[in-house]
């Protein structure tokens, strides 16, 4: 056995349930996360796949089921969720939106530096030179000063993930991160996504990106009206999956077109 | 007719004072604080909470379904049936306080909905409290929205002020008034009465171009 199976896994959740209204749109899902793992979560649209990730950052507050990062923070939904909860869930874990949401009235700089500096208290200075080298990083250190409108949306992505990594999170949830983007701007938001990975990150990512999740993830959960149909090793899953449902789903978003 | 040039030169100077210690604090003072209570009323409206919803309701319903006049009325001359005596400016500056409050918080209410949702969220997973995500994030976003609906509500203000007039307080508008009455020349002291509040107007309308564009920095153009 390796020391990471021994481990205590940093994400754990277990039969998390969430309703709105008549739509039970969780029924029971069970997650771990070791350190350092990536794990990517498929589905078809109105699977539920969000809605867990959101639940992660405290967005969403599931009816049932309970969530702990390791070590520390318990949730169990069946009490109510306080607001320190939520802080705790927030304070270890960063999440990137689809549409991105940088804050359209600060700078690039601004949009990264904000938070650390309001919420962690952290020395202008210091957030700033973080910042900075984040962005060096991903390669906007020229668009500090720019406003979000002014840049593409593979560029703005980056600096959302940037922002992210600027809260230092433990735990880094990606939403479709390159839903909203024109083809040729996916590459460069997974390529640096997959670098976070090879650094050695904890992520969480729901994706419909299938050959990159192929790639980069180690766990690959397909979840389906509610529940984990099935989950494994990607290879496993996305070449040989066992449950009719994932096939399916797997058949249609690599074929669009056939019946 | 005959142009009183020497009254006309008597008269403006008088009534433009009038207009600096009188009607100008009215509107700077009434307009400050009315939108301190619109962004209150405007949150209560906003409020999960159903009753303080109804409050903020019946508050902004109360205040654009009756007459600004009877307002200041009813503050200036009600009240002190009722034992409480407010003098000429607290009772203007209440009442035009108040209207404002009633009329910016729909506006404000109907900027900060127009600030996307997604906005709350990414202010939440930063970290920020609900407070530190509205005063930080979504407000910045919200004023932008409102300024030129509020342009409208502080230039409709600065008009409505010449009804302090009748509570007895000295703005614009009574200079102009007794002026009239001891002259006769009713044509040309209320035509200056109008220029004056016209050129206020005017500086208003500028004052606001510029605001815009200093919002808009951020957005695409």
């Amino acid at each position: 056995m390796s020391s990471a199976e021994i481990e205590a896994p940093l994400l754990r959740v277990t039969g998390l349930h969430k309703r709105f209204g008549e739509n039970e749109v969780l029924r029971g899902i069970d997650l771990e996360v070791r350190r350092g793992e990536v794990v990517a979560i498929i589905g078809p649209s109105g699977s539920g796949k969000t809605t867990v990730l959101r639940a992660l950052n405290g967005l969403e507050v599931a009816d049932a089921g309970e969530i702990a990062i390791d070590p520390g923070l318990h949730l169990d939904f069946q009490y109510p969720l306080t607001e320190a909860h939520r802080y705790g869930l927030r304070d270890r874990s960063a999440m990137v939106f689809q549409n991105y949401n940088l804050f359209p009235h600060r700078t690039v700089l601004q949009n990264v530096t904000d938070a650390p500096v309001r919420v962690r208290g952290l020395p202008r200075a210091q957030a700033v030179a973080e910042a900075e080298a984040l962005l060096a990083r991903v390669g906007l250190a020229d668009k500090r000063d720019a406003y979000p409108y002014q840049l593409s949306g593979g560029q703005q992505q980056r600096v959302g993930i940037v922002r992210a990594l600027a809260l230092k999170p433990e735990l880094l949830l990606f939403d479709e991160p390159t839903s909203a983007l024109d083809p040729e701007l996916v590459g460069e938001v997974l390529q640096v996504i997959k670098e976070l990975a090879d650094d050695g990150w904890t992520m969480v990512i729901v994706t419909h990106e299938i050959s990159f999740a192929r790639q980069v993830a180690d766990q690959v959960l397909f979840i389906d009206g509610g529940v984990v149909v099935e989950r494994g090793e990607p290879k496993r899953i996305l070449t040989e999956p066992r449950e009719e449902r994932t096939a399916r789903f797997l058949r249609r978003l690599l074929h669009p077109f056939e019946d | 007719m005959d142009i009183d040039w020497q009254l006309v030169a008597d008269s403006f100077v008088p009534i433009l004072v009038g207009g600096a210690t009188g009607t100008v604090p009215l509107a700077l003072g009434s307009f400050a604080i009315g939108l301190v209570i619109a962004l209150g009323v405007a949150l209560l409206r906003l409020s999960p909470l159903k009753p303080l919803r109804a409050i903020g309701w019946f508050y902004v319903s109360v205040i654009r379904g009756t007459p600004l006049l009877v307002q200041l009325f009813f503050i200036f001359y009600a009240l002190p049936a009722l034992g409480w005596v407010v003098p000429p400016w607290p009772s203007a500056i209440l009442a035009f306080s108040l209207n404002v409050g009633g009329y910016a918080a729909e506006i404000i209410r109907a900027a900060i909905l127009s600030v996307p949702q997604g906005q709350w969220e990414a202010g939440y997973t930063v970290g920020y409290s609900k407070a530190q995500t509205l005063q930080r994030v979504i407000l910045p976003q919200a004023i932008r929205v409102a300024v030129p609906p509020l342009s409208n509500t502080f230039i409709s203000l600065v008009k409505d002020t010449s009804l302090a007039s009748v509570v007895l307080v000295t703005e614009l508008f009574r200079v102009a008034r007794q002026i009239a009455t001891f002259s006769s020349e009713f044509v040309i002291v209320y035509l200056e009465a109008a220029l004056i509040y016209w050129l206020f107007c005017l500086l208003l309308a500028w004052a606001q171009g510029r605001i815009e564009r200093r919002l808009s920095r951020y957005v695409v153009r």
